[in-house]
């Protein structure tokens, strides 16, 4: 069941939109955002008030990159993987991560601290290679920068 | 032709890298919102939509249509279906390309008073931003700006005393490269998976919800009120060719300046890498470079005194796409980069139509077997007829014939690169 919190935060995004549906990217996004990921119950919870069947809910979650359907850690490690980033050395920031980390692309720390994921251009080529952890951006990545960032997130 | 010192920067013009952007008493007291005060107070719609096709601004997404020409399709007067909407495209995710995450974190001001002006001229009821995810910076920015542009009455019921109404939202995406494609954006703030739509009919006529619509991309919108406040002859003569305005133009690689730079429309290429990214990084050596981010025809040497405009990058057989080039160096893979781009591209791919869906995976396979040292001369044909296949004409939308640019002027201009990883058998540049 959705909590009063999501309830109101999806009402808004209701009343933006000529269609109810229009919102269920939103929604969905909001559930995400308290719950840490769409769950099945996520999911029908917010089928339930977008007024869709969790199917046809789901065949749009199933179709956003950053709509998580498993779960995922604490913070989402997001690394650019675009052209400009490669040219750059995105490789071994990859690589980097992966052997820091202990994980591969997509996999999720044993404590549950993180999770790495590859991520399409973030539009910040002139300071590349880039990568986001949750919400926000670190850029000029080097392996020795890469340790200090981690650090922050607990 | 204006000289480099005093030329005008009217999109940056407001921008200080080193404070937050102007807050709406600051973005007033620069004299902002005028343009839209005189768009609404003393033109009648058709008027601004004159003007800005007059002006000969062209949309700065990539495609480079004559953005006063997309406005005159939407029907206009009392029969005209409502509500009309205007979205701004900020879902820039086209590799290479940083030029509108300048606009959206330097003056977002700016871009809420060109969408006035812009859904004023078409008769929008509400305007949406389409924002991609990853701009979280520009969202929290931007939602203060439309919060305050709503508290001064520039947005909300009876703009400047007009009698026009319009309603503002932010709407921030969930991820996909596709969603920049304007029926694909359209289908995701229906809520729906982001596949685009068959045109005609266009998103003017029948658009969201199957109402009247124009998208624009953000650059284009923060050059409309200016447009409306100094006229078309000023506009024009920003400009060193015969498309006005200025242009947000970006270089990226291994250049030693790397950046972004409002610069007159039709600045030289070399003008661009060499005098203000400060040309190739010591050691390193130009090779060719992508003009306008992942989907544009390599250009080489040969092409540096070219002039960036849509026309002049057009008869070089690429496009100027978003103006933010990618530099290759020489210690850069042709076929590395070739394959990156690719994989971009059939990730990206909606699955939608079939030679995207099973063509950029065909693509990438033999682009892989190549890098890898297990590739045929054969191959090579074989890529040649994939970029016919996924080209104009056999696809919904541009991401197939967008992918096939880099990759066939690749195979033109980097062919011995190709050949002797197949000779070879390996990738020369990884031993």
């Amino acid at each position: 069941m959705l909590t009063s919190e999501e309830r109101t935060e999806i009402e808004a995004e209701i009343a933006h939109y000529e269609q109810k549906q229009a919102a269920c990217i939103e929604a969905m996004k909001i559930v995400q955002k308290h719950r840490g990921w769409l769950s099945d119950d996520g999911i029908r919870d917010v089928a339930e008030i977008m007024e869709m069947t969790p199917a046809e809910l789901d065949s749009v979650a199933t179709f956003y990159n950053l709509l998580f359907r498993q779960p995922v850690g604490r913070h989402v490690v997001m690394v650019c993987d675009s052209v400009s980033c490669w040219i750059m050395g995105y490789e071994n920031i990859r690589q980097y991560l992966m052997d820091k980390l202990e994980i591969g692309m997509g996999e999720t720390t044993q404590d549950g601290r993180f999770t790495l994921l590859p991520i399409c251009c973030l539009g910040n080529c002139d300071r590349a290679p880039a990568m986001m952890v949750g919400e926000d951006l670190h850029q000029d990545l080097t392996p020795e920068k890469i340790d200090a960032i981690l650090e922050k997130y607990a | 032709m204006p000289s480099e010192k005093n030329m005008e920067r009217p999109l940056t013009k407001n921008i200080d890298p080193d404070r937050g952007p102007l807050d709406l008493k600051g973005y007033v007291a620069a004299g902002g919102y005028e343009g839209a005060r005189k768009a609404l107070t003393s033109h009648q719609p058709g008027d601004v939509t004159e003007l800005v096709k007059n002006s000969g601004l062209k949309g700065r997404g990539g495609a480079g249509f004559s953005t006063g020409m997309k406005w005159s399709f939407v029907p206009m007067g009392e029969d005209a279906p409502h509500p009309k909407y205007l979205v701004c495209n900020a879902d820039e995710m086209e590799p290479g390309t940083f030029k509108d995450r300048l606009l959206l974190e330097g003056d977002p001001h700016s871009l809420i008073e060109g969408m006035i002006v812009a859904a004023y001229a078409i008769q929008a009821d509400v305007a949406y931003i389409f924002l991609r995810w990853g701009y979280t910076h520009a969202a929290g920015l931007l939602r203060r700006a439309i919060s305050e542009a709503e508290e001064a009455g520039y947005l909300g019921k009876n703009i400047f005393s007009s009698g026009y109404n319009l309603e503002m939202y932010l709407h921030i995406s969930a991820g996909r490269y596709i969603c920049g494609e304007e029926t694909a954006l359209l289908s995701s703030l229906e809520g729906k998976r982001a596949n685009p739509r068959a045109k005609p009919p266009f998103p003017q006529v029948s658009g969201l919800f199957g109402k009247p619509t124009i998208v624009q991309n953000v650059e284009t919108l923060c050059n409309v009120h200016h447009i409306l406040n100094h006229g078309v002859d000023w506009y024009k003569n920003l400009s060193l060719t015969e498309e006005g305005g200025t242009k947000l133009y970006g270089v990226s690689g291994k250049v030693k300046n790397p950046g972004c730079w409002e610069l007159p429309m039709g600045t030289p290429v070399r003008e661009i890498l060499e005098g203000h990214a400060g040309g190739m990084r010591d050691g390193l050596q130009f090779r060719g470079l992508l003009p306008g981010g992942a989907s544009t025809d390599f250009l080489v040497e040969e092409h540096l005194d070219l002039a960036m405009d849509y026309a002049t990058i057009g008869k070089a057989g690429s496009r100027m796409g978003t103006g933010t080039m990618i530099v290759m160096d020489d210690q850069t893979c042709p076929v590395g980069m070739a394959l990156n781009l690719q994989q971009f591209f059939a990730q990206e791919s909606c699955g939608w139509c079939t030679p995207c869906r099973d063509g950029l995976p065909h693509v990438v396979k033999i682009l892989s077997a190549i890098e890898n040292g297990e590739g045929r001369m054969e191959d090579l044909d074989k890529l040649s007829a994939m970029c016919k296949y996924m080209g104009p004409g056999n696809t919904f939308c541009a991401l197939a014939p967008g992918a096939a640019e880099p990759l066939q002027s690749a195979l033109k201009y980097f062919r011995e690169d190709f050949e002797n990883h197949i000779q070879g058998k390996k990738c020369p540049w990884r031993n």
